[in-house]
């Protein structure tokens, strides 16, 4: 019992192809794949957008803009 | 794969575009050093995140869909033909994996002869197509810092990256593209395939992006906003010097036989597949890089960021024709292009207010536009193709600089950079754009320093050695 298309490196090389397992299920991965990506691009957006809306809160904060301004300390909890 | 001779042919091709791969890696190092040191302290990270993403966004969509348009699109499609069948570029196809050239598992689709070869070629190939997928990309980067929103730009990135830039290598780039058969259009070293494309392309999301904040004076006159760092700029321009290199290889096919009709010659060709020498490349690359820094120390009155540049831009301004230049030839066009497209840049940003961080509109769009036209007119009358009667004209290769930094890089990247700004995406908010893009990264960064501290003293307090 093999996951590849061959048991052994003996014999013709010629007869070998493919060197992956599940040689056949290429399209299930290909779909997982361009999932995963469109899926990374949407949960980026999403933090990209969160990171900038808790940035923006802060520097509402006290003299925070100012102080980022002049590039001095500026803690999210200030 | 039977023989020796055969397998050694196959086998130092494979391994001569791995290498060209490696030095290309180069080219993307120096983007990232070139652009972090380009930019402020405030945006350090944001800038290196920004061009470190477009290598595994552009790579898996380049596998997903780029690679198959480069086979399937030369005749437009709907040009001169139909869309062409390129069943080893599926990204589901058997050939796109390790694959020892033998029996192919779909025999319906593949015999054995396709196996042998592509099984050996497809995945490095692919990967030398890929690394200027990333180029292409990346000088869009850089003429965008300090002000773009990531998300935005690897969307651009991948429309440039992974779609435009493939289409118009299908079309002027590949040897049966309709550009070469219709237009005789001649690009050996990618002036317009990548450049002009890319330069083009940064130009459309510059119009939408606008100007950093401080750039220009109320009365319209440009600020220099000073690099950081022009030191790991420089260091970064020469190992993109270096990758090019890479680039330059990797443009060509290093042995097959070249003869047509009887007896046998083999050499190393473009990408058209017509003659040149490895030789003939060096020599050329060297004496247009040679050119471009000797004109550009002159213009900009001896300006380390602009002689570098106007040295990349040599060789872009020659690359179309580097193949068949004489080095001599090489070397005034690399030096004359680089001249004029310093003014040009400050003519547009001062005229237009478009705000090019890194001179790569400049560098990489106007140079490689004139590098296509300029190769039309120094090799007006050349055979374009050994398989079709298309011949090299100055009209020829002016439409397909049109074609490559309006049709297929401007306009796409004006499309899609339009409609990211009209849902407020495109560009970072006001506020974080003053106090710098890596705000978040210094808050974290002070907390933790924070608790570091807290927790030192703590520990010190604990042992007696602290009051």
């Amino acid at each position: 019992m093999s996951t590849g298309s061959f048991e052994n490196w003996n014999g013709n090389v010629l007869d070998i192809g493919p060197l992956y397992p599940f040689v056949g299920t290429e399209m299930v991965w290909f779909i997982i794949c361009v999932a995963f990506w469109l899926a990374w691009h949407v949960l980026q957006w999403r933090m990209e957008e969160a990171n900038y809306n808790d940035d923006m809160e802060v520097l509402k904060k006290g003299d925070n803009m100012e102080r980022a301004l002049k590039g001095e300390k500026v803690l999210r909890s200030m | 794969m039977d023989n020796e001779v055969t397998a050694l042919t196959i086998i130092f091709t494979e391994f001569y575009y791995w290498v060209t791969v490696v030095f290309m890696f180069l080219i993307h190092v120096g983007f990232c050093m070139y652009e972090v040191g380009a930019s402020r302290r405030k945006n350090h990270m944001h800038t290196l995140m920004k061009n470190t993403m477009v290598i595994p966004l552009v790579t898996v969509t380049f596998f997903f869909f780029g690679w198959w348009i480069y086979f399937a699109f030369p005749n437009g499609p709907g040009i001169i033909g139909p869309l062409l069948s390129a069943p080893w570029a599926e990204p589901w196809s058997e050939l796109m994996g390790a694959h020892m050239g033998g029996a192919p598992a779909d025999t319906a689709t593949f015999t054995a002869e396709d196996t042998a070869y592509w099984a050996r070629i497809n995945g490095v190939f692919w990967a030398a197509f890929l690394l200027f997928s990333w180029t292409a990309a990346s000088i869009i980067s850089g003429s965008v810092i300090e002000r773009i929103r990531s998300s935005a730009f690897w969307v651009v990135a991948v429309v440039i990256g992974s779609f435009a830039w493939i289409i118009d290598a299908a079309w002027g780039w590949h040897p049966d593209g309709w550009m070469i058969q219709v237009l005789g259009y001649h690009d050996a070293y990618a002036s317009g395939v990548i450049h002009a494309i890319a330069g083009g392309a940064a130009l459309a999301v510059l119009i939408h992006l606008g100007p950093r904040i401080g750039k220009f004076a109320p009365d319209g006159t440009p600020r220099n906003i000073v690099p950081h760092n022009p030191w790991l700029i420089t260091v970064g321009l020469f190992l993109i010097y270096t990758g090019f290199w890479g680039f330059y290889v990797a443009c060509n096919i290093p042995i097959i036989d070249v003869q047509d009709g009887d007896g046998v010659f083999f050499s190393a060709t473009n990408i058209y597949l017509t003659p040149t020498t490895l030789s003939a490349i060096t020599l050329n690359f060297l004496m247009s890089l040679a050119g471009g820094l000797m004109g550009g120390y002159l213009i900009s009155r001896g300006d380390a960021f602009w002689t570098y540049s106007a040295g990349l831009c040599g060789v872009i301004g020659a690359s179309a024709g580097n193949d068949l230049y004489n080095p001599l030839q090489a070397m005034v066009i690399g030096a004359i292009v680089p001249m004029i497209c310093y003014k040009l840049h400050f003519w547009v940003e001062r005229r237009f207010k478009i705000d090019d961080a890194v001179g790569a509109v400049a560098v990489h769009g106007y140079g490689g536009f004139l590098g296509v036209v300029v190769a039309g007119f120094m090799l007006w009358g050349y055979p374009a193709s050994q398989k079709y009667d298309a011949i090299i004209t100055p009209w020829g290769n002016f439409a397909g600089a049109v074609i490559m930094f309006f049709v297929l890089g401007f306009l796409p990247a004006y499309i899609v950079a339009g409609i990211l700004k009209a849902f407020n995406k495109l560009r970072v908010p006001r506020e974080i754009e003053l106090v710098g893009l890596d705000l978040s990264e210094y808050a974290a960064r002070y907390e933790d320093e924070d608790q570091m501290l807290a927790a030192e003293i703590a520990e010190a307090r604990a042992a007696g050695t602290l009051r």
